[in-house]
């Protein structure tokens, strides 16, 4: 069963003028993703990415299309007890302690007193705010908030974590704790959809990702197939005791050459070339070095896509 | 009712913690307590000026949080963005509005009780007379809280802080002159202002319906059938809006 199903999904808002055309937020998005995985939302700035999540949890009406979170249609809020949400550069009230903020919500979502005690206690550990456990939340610091978020966000053991940009604004320590914490998620067996800015951590954690550019899904896969589908990997050939400059057969195929001394980096942007180059470092009695397949990462096909998108808009 | 009854507690203890409404009810409490000092200062009437001015300090403590703190119950929750975690649990729109609400009503149903106990202690040191009619014109003003707060609830559901405030004041007061505008709308001699006279006395509360602050600092008891009419009217003009207020904040994006 899919977690998430979204089948044509659009938005558009009113411009505030009549004659003005509405602005599309999300134009026939669709997408689905598995339960137990980690699927990043990848998308530039105004993609739609916020609005998507928006919609998925109940924040937002689509304009048209449907959804489906956990076999159930977005409207029904039932399901909400089985979703956790951490919205983008969150605030809270800033009057409740930890351990208040965290009972708020666990007794939005159902949970008793008898269960909330240890969760809270579970949880602050997890986030490592138990020291922090009577502060109000308006002592705490930035990462210190992002991480009582997420707590929020767990707190009745959901099926399915919606987070966006949870990375946003945190120092690397953040930014790798809150990956652990997604990860661990996974372990548990449940499902991770989260919108990020942050390509790395995205490529790091994610089964799949999709790409999702002026409201339209572009790209959706796992994370290896897209990287390497498609797109030419390049081949890095090191080698010694010749000057490359002087081989025309080798300057002809060349991405690039970085002469060194005696040592030289010859970057070839297909792996097809490799026989050529390797025949001609033999033939002027070069050494081969090493020789290394580059693999296409997601921040190229991420920047490769959007600049299709770019070209295409003007 | 259980997701209403946590949003409401959390609701009256953001306000227990805000400092505003200790300011207003201190400011309360210095008006009764000043009703004795000015009442020293006249030459007569002292125990009417004490009754009169206990009642006036609770009326407009009551109304100063029904607009200023009823005006940010919603607007601020989303220009602070903390209804987006709220609404992504299983509680509905009109849960979380309810809730919002009932909670301010707690904390006004605390402060007049406080307000209250102090007048009628006022009062009593004052050796002025204590009547069941003073505790009717609390109740009523009491009513008419509800109704002002039900109000700014309803702007705030779709316009900003600053506008929600005037709204609701303006209304406060065209509520309090619905008598004057029917005898416009009865005695002008233009259409146009006739019709908007009329319309504005049918749609506007009845806000002097709840004031019976005159008699009941003169000594009179209020007629228990008059005070049931009237806590009816309040407390269904106040359903009306709050259903308004609900059918309102369904309709909003986030």
């Amino acid at each position: 069963m899919d977690a998430i199903r979204i089948e044509r999904l659009s938005k558009s808002y009113r411009s505030g003028w009549p004659w003005r055309p509405p602005l599309v937020g999300l134009s026939e998005l669709s997408l689905s993703v598995r339960c137990g995985e980690i699927y990043g939302f990848l998308g530039p700035n105004g993609a739609g990415k916020t609005t998507t999540l928006k919609i998925l949890v109940g924040l937002m009406k689509a304009t048209s299309g449907r959804a489906e979170v956990l076999g159930r249609p977005i409207g029904d809020v039932q399901v909400r007890r089985r979703i956790g949400f951490l919205p983008e550069a969150p605030y809270f009230y800033d009057y409740l302690t930890a351990e208040e903020f965290l009972g708020f919500y666990g007794r939005l979502a159902g949970m008793g007193q008898a269960e909330l005690g240890p969760r809270i206690t579970e949880l602050l550990d997890a986030v490592g705010l138990t020291q922090a456990r009577t502060r109000q939340l308006r002592k705490f610091s930035k990462g210190m908030l992002q991480r009582v978020g997420i707590a929020q966000a767990l707190i009745h053991d959901p099926e399915l974590v919606i987070f966006d940009e949870p990375m946003t604004g945190l120092d690397p320590i953040g930014r790798k704790e809150i990956r652990d914490v997604i990860l661990r998620l996974r372990e548990k067996g449940k499902t991770v959809f989260f919108s990020s800015h942050i390509i790395p951590d995205v490529e790091m954690i994610c089964d799949r990702v999709g790409i999702v550019i002026k409201g339209k899904l572009f790209t959706e896969g796992r994370v290896d197939e897209l990287v390497n589908h498609g797109h030419t990997q390049s081949v890095d050939v090191v080698c010694e005791g010749i000057t490359v400059e002087d081989i025309p057969a080798i300057t002809k195929v060349a991405s690039r050459i970085l002469q060194r001394g005696r040592q030289c980096l010859i970057e070839l942007p297909k792996p097809d070339l490799l026989e050529e180059v390797l025949v001609a470092i033999r033939l002027h009695k070069g050494t081969l070095v090493s020789v290394s397949p580059q693999k296409g990462s997601l921040e190229e096909l991420f920047l490769q896509q959007t600049d299709i998108q770019g070209e295409a808009r003007v | 009712m259980w997701r209403i009854g946590v949003i409401a507690l959390n609701t009256f203890r953001e306000y227990l913690r805000d400092k505003i409404l200790y300011n207003i009810l201190f400011f309360a409490l210095l008006l009764i307590g000043g009703s004795v000092v000015l009442a020293d200062l006249t030459i007569m009437e002292h125990h009417k000026i004490v009754t009169d001015m206990g009642l006036a300090a609770i009326n407009v403590a009551g109304i100063i949080i029904a607009i200023f703190v009823g005006i940010g119950l919603v607007s601020k929750e989303i220009e602070r963005r903390t209804v987006y975690t709220i609404m992504a649990r299983p509680i509905s729109r009109t849960q979380f509005l309810l809730g919002k609400y009932a909670g301010l009503v707690l904390t006004l149903f605390v402060n007049v009780i406080i307000l209250l106990a102090v007048y009628l202690l006022t009062l009593w040191v004052y050796d002025a007379k204590i009547h069941w009619g003073l505790i009717q014109a609390v109740e009523l003003i009491f009513v008419e809280v509800l109704l002002v707060t039900a109000v700014a609830l309803l702007f705030s559901t779709f316009s900003s802080s600053t506008l929600s405030a005037m709204m609701t004041l303006g209304l406060y007061v065209i509520g309090h002159l619905t008598t004057d505008l029917k005898g416009l709308a009865e005695k002008g001699q233009n259409e146009i202002v006739k019709s908007v006279t009329a319309g504005l006395y049918y749609l506007c509360p009845n806000l002097e319906m709840l004031n019976v602050k005159g008699p009941a600092a003169m000594g009179a008891d209020i007629a228990l059938s008059y005070q049931a009419l009237a806590s009816l009217y309040g407390c269904l003009y106040t359903a009306l809006l709050l259903t308004a207020a609900c059918v309102i904040f369904q309709r909003r994006d986030f």
